[in-house]
């Protein structure tokens, strides 16, 4: 049965949540030393099918081996007793301790005097040995997502681990950092272990990958495939099971008066530590300028300065001529500022609340959805109808709560909900995140749309291709700064103005 | 390579069925009213099998506690009067609690309430010779200000310093029981005893008594036109916060802040607004209490009324409308407490109703499918 040479072999496994059949008789096997990629779209069911072999959740049927022997895990303790970690990808870690602390939590060591000194040391030459640069006594809140992703996978490695799986773990890091993390890994498939690279992404898994397994719809649609005999699009082919389109068609048209001006805008992150140094920038009617930058980089607070949810500490926010600046959301909501926020669940929505509840967030004190006091139930019911059907929201009725509805129907949510308000303006945060990739297309469309009908957008996303598919102009931003703006699609030099690297002299920008 | 299924070598024993929990999509109307009630069946059998074992005779007992509480007009009528505070002040916890406001403080607030209300009589800001059309609205005006104005001081200190309401609430509850019994034995003491002197009837609620003589069935009735007032409060705060623009923003902030600010609400506002109608609502309840059962401003006006809002607001699911009935359950309940010995069993059955309804909210959340394994058949 189990050949030898195989570190882990998965058979028929079949995992059901309700209403969904997450995997569907999927076969996986993953030979020792090799970089094995599991590559689908959102949903398709590959960090379940993970899940699956880290303990986390049992099968309804299938078998699993490790070595050969048939194995049946209880928990994620289990898995790692044979050798077997997964890294989320959110991490596990205590802010407030330092790396070598989380390392050891959990362990049965140190047995009883905390003599951390000697085990700092055993860090540091683990890291090395990998290429995984971090200090041992530096607190986990001191570090950088990159850095943090680094520290669970020195505590895998410190388990002793034979077979390591990371849930999308270039998700969350720059570019730099990712070429560091395939080294590593690589490092460590030089030492015999095995890596499951789980992905949506087909370059990562075409440049680090030695073999590649596809997953559509909870089904295997390749096993084991070599990536040295495949190519990006059969591969895409294989995920989404029709070729899929990676060029829009952008309709060129003229851009009209300026909609949105900052003026040397800084703000505070909320840590207070400066967020945005001095940010300029203008967006005109039928304009998308896209915001290339890192996570972190102040995006995310000029965003809500825009939106009147920061306190700007200096500088000036002018929405079609108005100052609206530190003034309320209310304020901006009401001089025509959309705002698709980059965190969905916390910020966009209310969970427990219906699908009609979310949808008139905004507009329910105006008429039809207001009638004085009162809230007009039928209006807003009908509204919510409306959107549903021309934002193809999938659900079973307009009554059910946002929080069962997946990521890509909340995103529908959300922006049909800021969108049918016919914004001035659009501040759309990584408004395709997380989605799939037919989701994505519909979503970069609705926003091609709206800039043909004249909104301006300012666009945020850390997909660079995204950023180059709909951005009439392209601003990098890095530590709060606006370091460069370009036109053309460069993505070496804004890679590199992304990271700190290189910028263009302050003179020239505008 | 072998096509045919492995099975395990090592197979433990197992039930031939697993049972199995989903989160449900879609729940029924009708589930929430069936979960309830078994829930309340189920704690009543529980409690029955505690009263076997110490030696009792359980269904003896609880016919005794319903003849105690529901048994005929008479203590049924005694029944809604205990229950009437308990509605207003259940109101109070659901609307503050809706929006994630925790409302300890009913209780503190129901004394403030009593306060005002007797201020009105004992000051006295309406003249002795008043008519009660003109005493008891001051009256009822004075009780709902004094709660509101309870309610303002942790409303404002949360929404502009952020301080816990939880611990505001509480402490300002032992503030406001000391303040009126400065009053009841300093100001207003009837002859170095802790009360009041009884009030003028014109500041008397009604009560169905005092129509015996056109209607016989009321004599003796003590329920008074407090339990009106709920009736219509509980209606008011329903459509409050199902149907009108404000209840949505309470409902909204309530779930995700964060949403809300992003939509533009005025949470600093809502904040200070919801505690003071929670806070005006236990003022009510005092009033109420002052006007229509006790008739003088006494030390222990309430058993922790206050209090058990805060269960009745959670048995309630925070439904203005089905704070009416649980009230009354509860007030037959404390009745009941005074009439049988021990009186310990009462209050023994609210735990017990109580963890099983919170416990019941399991099922209206998930659901649970007991599936017969293949090899079973």
């Amino acid at each position: 049965m189990a050949t030898s040479r195989n570190a882990v072999e998965m058979r028929g496994i079949v995992k059901r949540f309700p209403g969904v059949l997450a995997n569907d008789r999927v076969d996986f096997d993953l030979r020792a030393g090799e970089i094995h990629a599991l590559l689908g779209e959102n949903g398709a069911g590959k960090s379940t099918l993970m899940s699956v072999l880290a303990g986390l959740y049992k099968p309804e049927a299938g078998s699993i081996f490790v070595g050969g022997e048939p194995v049946s895990f209880n928990s994620p303790r289990d898995a790692i007793a044979r050798g077997l970690g997964m890294i989320h990808q959110h991490f596990t870690l205590v802010p407030s301790q330092t790396v070598t602390e989380n390392i050891l939590l959990g362990l049965d060591e140190p047995r009883f005097l905390m003599r951390l000194s000697a085990y700092d040391k055993r860090m540091a030459e683990l890291g090395d040995r990998f290429g995984l640069k971090v200090s041992p006594q530096a607190k986990i809140w001191q570090l950088s997502v990159g850095e943090q992703q680094r520290v669970e996978v020195l505590k895998m490695l410190y388990r002793g681990v034979q077979v390591l799986i990371m849930d999308e773990p270039t998700a969350v890091l720059a570019p730099q950092e990712i070429d560091e993390l395939f080294k590593t890994l690589r490092a460590m498939a030089g030492e015999g272990k095995s890596i499951v690279f789980i992905s949506h992404k087909l370059q990562e898994v075409t440049a680090i990958a030695d073999r590649v397994t596809v997953l559509r719809k909870g089904k295997a649609t390749a096993s084991g495939l070599k990536t040295s005999e495949t190519n990006r699009a059969e591969l895409a082919k294989l995920m989404v099971g029709r070729e899929v389109l990676f060029h829009l068609d952008k309709k060129p048209h003229a851009f009209g008066e300026v909609v949105l001006k900052l003026e040397g805008v800084r703000a505070q992150n909320d840590k207070g530590l400066p967020a945005l140094r001095g940010v300029s920038l203008t967006v005109r009617s039928g304009e998308i300028v896209g915001i290339a930058a890192i996570a972190g980089n102040g995006q995310s607070e000029l965003a809500e300065v825009i939106t009147g949810l920061r306190q700007a500490t200096a500088g000036r926010v002018l929405v079609g001529g108005d100052d609206v600046t530190n003034h309320s959301a209310a304020l901006a909501i009401q001089k025509g500022v959309a705002h698709v926020p980059e965190d969905r669940t916390h910020v966009g929505s209310a969970p427990n609340l219906s699908i009609t509840d979310n949808v008139i967030m905004k507009s329910y004190r105006h008429a039809p959805l207001a009638r004085g006091w009162s809230l007009n139930r039928l209006a807003a019911r009908h509204r919510a109808e409306e959107l549903k059907e021309e934002y193809t929201i999938l659900a079973p009725s307009v009554d059910t709560s946002a929080r069962l509805l997946s990521g890509g129907n909340l995103q529908r949510v959300i922006l049909a909900r800021e969108l049918s308000a016919k914004p001035k303006l659009l501040i759309a945060m990584q408004p395709t995140r997380g989605l799939d990739v037919g989701a994505i297309e519909g979503v970069q469309r609705l926003l091609l749309t709206q800039a043909e009908a004249g909104a301006a957008i300012l666009l945020s996303s850390e997909e660079l291709e995204e950023i180059f598919a709909l951005s009439d102009r392209i601003l990098v931003m890095y530590e709060g700064e606006i370091v460069g703006e370009l036109t053309e699609h460069d993505a070496e030099t804004i890679g590199l103005m992304m990271t700190g690297a290189k910028r263009q002299p302050p003179g020239s920008l505008a | 390579m072998t096509t045919t299924t492995p099975t395990l070598p090592n197979k433990r024993f197992s039930l031939p069925f697993a049972i199995k929990v989903e989160p449900r999509l879609d729940a029924p109307a009708w589930l929430g009213p069936a979960v309830s009630l078994g829930a309340i069946v189920i704690a009543l059998l529980l409690g029955a099998v505690v009263l076997k074992l110490v030696g009792g005779n359980p269904w003896a007992a609880y016919a005794h506690i319903a003849r105690a509480a529901f048994g005929d007009i008479g203590v049924f009528s005694d029944t809604l009067v205990k229950a009437t505070p308990l509605i207003m002040v259940g109101l109070a916890c659901s609307i503050a609690f809706r929006m994630k406001l925790w409302n300890i403080g009913a209780e503190g607030q129901f004394y403030m309430g009593a306060l005002g209300a007797s201020m009105v009589v004992l000051i006295p800001i309406a003249p002795e010779t008043a008519p009660g059309w003109i005493t008891l609205p001051l009256m009822l005006v004075a009780g709902m200000v004094f709660g509101a104005g309870w309610g303002f001081i942790p409303g404002w200190l949360k929404a502009k310093l952020k301080v816990n309401e939880i611990i505001t609430t509480l402490m300002m509850n032992y503030i406001a029981v000391a303040f009126v019994n400065f009053f009841v034995f300093a100001v207003w003491s009837e002859g170095g005893f802790q009360m009041s002197k009884t009030f003028q009837k014109a500041a008397w609620l009604p009560r169905l008594a005092d129509f015996a003589k056109e209607i016989k069935l009321f004599r003796g009735l003590t329920t008074h036109a407090g339990l009106l007032i709920g009736i219509v409060a509980a209606v008011v705060i329903w459509y409050i916060l199902y149907r009108s623009l404000w209840g949505y923003e309470i409902r909204l902030i309530g779930d995700n802040p964060r949403a809300a600010q992003y939509a533009g609400l005025n949470i600093t506002r809502n904040t200070v607004l919801v505690m003071m109608v929670s806070g005006a609502l236990a003022g009510l309840a005092g009033m109420s209490e002052i006007a229509g059962a006790v008739h003088r401003l006494q030390t222990s006006i309430s058993p922790g009324y206050g209090f058990t809002g805060i269960i009745i607001a959670w048995l309630a699911k925070l439904n203005p409308l089905v704070v009416i009935p649980v009230s009354i359950l509860f007030g037959g309940l404390i009745l009941a407490g005074r009439e049988i010995q021990p009186s310990g069993v009462p209050r023994l059955i609210q735990g017990i109703i109580l963890f099983m309804l919170i416990a019941s909210d399991v099922l209206m959340r998930y659901r649970v499918r007991i599936a017969w394994t293949a090899n079973a058949q």
